[in-house]
């Protein structure tokens, strides 16, 4: 739900990234936090387990610039990949404007790629949303490894309605910001026919 | 899809942020926020500057959504007020309007009971406040006295956003 203050002329969206458990979500953040000058970003607040994995989300607000005099101010949540974090999950796609959804090239994590996407799916239907005509971008990454799955392969298997799709090294910052734009420039493409 | 957008307007606003400093005030608060439930911040009143407003926004609204899980796990609809005591600093958070969530930041110089009395108050008055931001924002564009900005948008506009 894109949050539009009249008043402050401002635009806040909130953009979340979903994927399997250490497919590369948070990395993706920080790659983002790192490249981004000081005074368009906000705090990076990461809410995870002792040994690192995301607990309840990962938030980083960033300022895009204005446009047609409205600042422009994207919000970006990670959801836990693990499995069994499902209902935290639900929790953090309510209201949500775009999702990027960043799959893991690895042969051996193909099933929990699927698996994500069709959580992502279920959880989506239950805020009401249709991830058919959500704003959506889908990221490969960890291209750089070496039991990665051929792109197009990838492609047959993951892509379901030709979104803009991107090979990703998030460590490296590979297609983050290309990922990150895609999705941006859809939302708000949909505040234009709103 | 569920895709309503929440619109606030310059009056709207100047009435919600009336209340807020008349709540801070009435509650002897450091401080008070107006959140929307997908953690941004809609308004603030006293000394907001000594904190991260984005982050205490996200957080909260995190916080509220976690309690929300938890109320439905046990059958409950919500939990219409948390209450965090800090050595110091206390945190108080209500819902407003359903949609929104009031957070109050207080010390010594206040004390619960008070908080909750004022809180109460002043919720009535923003469910007013966000009744009328709803009948507006539903009248469209049309009904508005702003045009809306986004209409007109071209690719070059949201292209030059990723120029740098």
């Amino acid at each position: 739900m894109t949050f539009i203050n009249y008043a402050a002329k401002e635009i806040n969206c909130k953009i979340v990234y979903y994927g399997p458990g250490l497919g590369g979500k948070t990395t993706n953040l920080q790659h983002i936090f790192t490249k981004t000058a000081p005074e368009r970003k906000g705090k990076m607040i990461s809410l995870a387990t002792e040994a690192d994995r995301t607990l309840f989300f990962d938030f980083l607000p960033l300022d895009l610039g204005t446009i047609r005099g409205f600042t422009t101010r994207f919000h970006l949540y990670t959801v836990p990949g693990q499995v069994f974090y499902d209902a935290s999950r639900k929790l953090i796609l309510k209201g949500v404007d775009g999702v990027v959804f960043v799959a893991d090239s690895q042969r051996e994590r193909m099933e929990a790629n699927v698996e994500s996407i069709r959580n992502l799916e279920a959880n989506l239907k239950e805020h009401g949303f249709d991830l058919s005509a959500i704003p959506y971008a889908l990221q490969f990454n960890k291209r750089d490894l070496p039991n990665v799955m051929p792109v197009d392969e990838m492609y047959r298997m993951l892509n379901f309605k030709r979104e803009p799709t991107f090979e990703g090294i998030a460590p490296q910052g590979v297609g983050v910001f290309d990922t990150l734009k895609a999705v941006a420039k859809q939302i708000l493409i949909e505040l234009r026919k709103k | 899809m569920t895709t309503a957008h929440m619109e606030v307007f310059e009056e709207e606003l100047g009435r919600l942020e009336a209340a807020l400093n008349r709540l801070r005030h009435d509650s002897n608060a450091k401080a008070v926020f107006l959140i929307d439930k997908n953690g941004q911040q809609i308004a603030a009143a006293g000394d907001v500057e000594d904190f991260d407003s984005t982050s205490l926004a996200s957080l909260t609204a995190g916080n509220v959504a976690a309690t929300d899980g938890l109320a439905k796990l046990i059958g409950e609809r919500e939990f219409s007020v948390l209450f965090h005591e800090g050595k110091r600093d206390h945190i108080h958070i209500s819902i407003v309007a359903k949609r929104a969530i009031l957070l109050v930041i207080f010390d010594e110089r206040s004390s619960l009971g008070l908080v909750r009395l004022r809180v109460k108050r002043a919720s009535a008055e923003m469910d007013r406040i966000f009744d009328d931001m709803t009948r507006k924002s539903e009248l469209g564009p049309e009904g508005r006295v702003e045009p809306s900005p986004f209409a007109e948008i071209t690719d070059e506009d949201i292209d030059s956003l990723f120029s740098d």
